[in-house]
């Protein structure tokens, strides 16, 4: 409950970020729609405080614990394709995300996912490159496709 | 022009072979999306985007609307099949959809919701197709002031009244309106909350905001609580409804149609009230011989009326945003976006300067319409087996694509980085039960707002009273404020009478 509290508040604490700006004229609205989220986000925090709303809702109670090793291997997978994708290009780095979001998502089997992974995104890359002219990036593989 | 000759002219182009297969295509992709759980209407849309390069207006919005009509008809297949809502207007319908089908009689339950569907759907088209122009003539009278009153109206409605927290809504809606402020200024040229990010100075991608929102925040939000377990499909049996089955189903089908289309027109669009009213009468209006039926083996009723009146209000979201251009959906305001993309501008000048593109897109939401139920009974069995996809490549094939769609845009990692961290904030606004479709409209809304707000501000040379002076703008402004504190103030005023313990 105290944990479920606290990361009630840093939500509600990561809101209220009054906005940067700097000019004259245009800075009306801004300042507005800063106080408006201010305003929000104390009243956010207040009922976090009062002990939260998420502990009442039926989702929340009756939701398995939290499943780290999903989450990180998701999250390993968004990682690994924001690493990759300058200079492997898109086909390579999209399937090794595939391939790490699939086994987060409890798959057994890498190598057929990496087979699986490996055509929808060659797929993708094509239906984009050449159907819609996107240019995507080929990385690496640049002279093959 | 008036309807008959805009209908005539709208078919004359909706049945050219390109179109329909757009309208073909869209009607297939939206039933896949709709029977897939997690990823809607407004995710697809956001993906399909960049096909606006390449193609003309018109087949790029028949295609749009298909998706959107035929994500419709999808959910309800999940939702008796799976008892998990495939998108949000179908929840009702997993209620006494599934029981159906766990008493055998998932066919039946497909069969009403599928004809619902399509007569409802219709009357939907037949809404817009006439109220559209009426909606117009009003509009046009409609100043900058009014038009601001009108948006302030649809924020209220949209995030404070539906769903289950005013405060919750409110700060997505916040967000929203926060990512709209990135990016230059359109009446001065000042950049606005850059942070110095030279990327940032186009402002945010409505694609990259939905994508993260839908997509990323999505899939990390169930890797969170995963959890090893098979979810078993239920079979489909025999497809034909009795006499029985219809005899019941009619009376909901039109009261379901009649209850969806007027919620869909107000700003206060969404799907999920309407449904939840249309169970309500249902169960009150139904035989005392059937009674028995509600929330035991699944009564037929309570699939047919929900089910028409979610096609009735989708159908009638789009009168607001093609008149209007206000998105009252997540959906909506990315197809309004998609407008903006090809420079057109949606609002009540669009039926004059764009006729051509307006009838043609309403013309196919008929041939849609009728598409979607020859696709829905056959195929029934197809979709059924895209349930089975198994959820660790469907996921991870959701978020190749959410990357494709982003980082094809812009080549830029710094938008990959935004996506992900989106997708960060989007999982614990879903983890504590924050909505997400307001941060999409405030983000598209925003802008409009405020230029609307300027616009009325330069003409009044400055003078604020002109929102509350002006008497279409005042009333328009009086109902949001109600809408905000209405429930709030009876609840207090229920609770002093010692009405509500």
């Amino acid at each position: 409950m105290v944990l479920l509290g606290a990361l009630c508040l840093w939500q509600a604490s990561v809101i209220p970020t009054t906005p940067l700006y700097a000019q004259v004229g245009p800075k009306f609205v801004p300042y507005l729609v800063g106080g408006l989220v201010m305003v929000i986000g104390g009243g956010l925090t207040l009922s976090a405080l009062r002990g939260g709303w998420s502990a009442q809702m039926e989702e929340v109670r009756d939701a398995p614990p939290t499943n780290w090793r999903a989450l990180g291997l998701v999250g390993a997978g968004l990682l690994a394709n924001l690493v990759l994708i300058d200079w492997l290009g898109f086909v390579i780095a999209a399937t090794v995300q595939f391939v790490l979001v699939a086994a987060g998502f409890g798959s057994r089997r890498p190598g057929r996912d990496l087979l699986i992974g490996l055509a929808v995104t060659l797929g993708a890359f094509l239906a984009f490159d050449k159907l819609l002219g996107v240019n995507i990036g080929a990385g690496i593989l640049e002279g093959i496709l | 022009m008036d309807v008959w000759s805009g209908l005539s002219l709208g078919f004359g182009n909706a049945l050219t072979l390109t179109n329909m297969g757009w309208a073909l295509l869209g009607c297939f992709l939206g039933t896949a999306i709709g029977v897939l759980p997690g990823i809607g209407p407004a995710l697809t849309i956001a993906l399909l985007l960049p096909i606006t390069f390449q193609v003309s207006a018109t087949g790029a919005f028949i295609l749009f609307c298909g998706v959107f009509y035929g994500a419709m008809y999808g959910g309800s297949t999940t939702s008796i099949l799976l008892n998990t809502p495939g998108e949000s207007g179908s929840i009702i319908t997993a209620l006494e959809g599934a029981k159906m089908a766990r008493h055998g009689r998932a066919g039946p339950a497909l069969y009403t919701a599928a004809i619902g569907s399509f007569i409802a759907g219709t009357i939907g088209t037949l809404g817009i197709s006439f109220l559209g122009p009426v909606v117009v003539d009003l509009a046009l009278q409609l100043g900058p002031a009014e038009y601001f009153s009108l948006m302030i109206l649809c924020f209220v409605t949209v995030s404070a009244v539906l769903g289950g927290s005013a405060l919750r809504g409110l700060a997505a809606l916040g967000l929203g309106l926060i990512l709209g402020l990135i990016g230059i200024d359109l009446q001065t040229g000042q950049p606005r909350m850059t942070f110095g990010v030279t990327e940032l100075l186009d402002g945010t991608d409505v694609v990259l905001v939905a994508v993260a929102l839908f997509a990323v925040g999505e899939a990390l939000f169930l890797a969170w609580r995963h959890h090893d377990a098979k979810q078993q499909v239920l079979e489909v049996g025999r497809l034909a409804m009795s006499k029985e089955d219809w005899k019941r189903s009619i009376g909901p089908w039109f009261r379901g149609a009649a209850l969806g289309f007027p919620f869909g027109v107000m700003p206060a669009g969404g799907t999920e009230m309407p449904t939840m009213l249309s169970y309500y009468f249902e169960r009150k209006l139904v035989r005392p011989k059937y009674r028995h039926e509600f929330g035991t083996t699944g009564a037929i009723e309570g699939v047919a009326g929900p089910e028409a009146a979610n096609n009735a209000a989708a159908a009638g979201i789009l009168v607001p945003m093609l008149t209007l251009g206000l998105p009252t959906s997540a959906t909506a305001a990315i197809m309004l976006s998609a407008f903006q993309s090809y420079g057109i501008q949606p609002g009540p000048m669009l039926f004059t300067t764009q006729a051509e593109l307006v009838w043609t897109l309403i013309a196919s939401l008929y041939i849609a319409n009728v598409m979607l139920v020859v696709l829905n009974l056959p195929l029934v069995g197809l979709w059924a087996r895209i349930l089975k996809i198994p959820t660790p490549q469907l996921y991870a094939g959701i978020l190749v694509f959410a990357t494709i769609g982003t980082y094809g845009i812009s080549n830029s990692v710094v938008d990959l980085v935004i996506l992900y961290t989106l997708g960060i904030i989007a999982m614990f606004m879903r983890r504590f039960d924050f909505p997400t479709a307001p941060v999409v409209i405030g983000m598209i809304l925003g802008p409009m707002a405020e230029n609307a707000m300027r616009q009325a501000l330069t003409i009044s040379q400055g003078d604020w009273t002109t929102f509350i002076t002006r008497p279409v703008s005042v009333c328009i402004l009086a109902l949001a404020v109600i809408a905000l504190l209405g429930p709030r103030l009876w609840g207090l005023f229920a609770r002093r009478r010692g009405l509500v313990p």
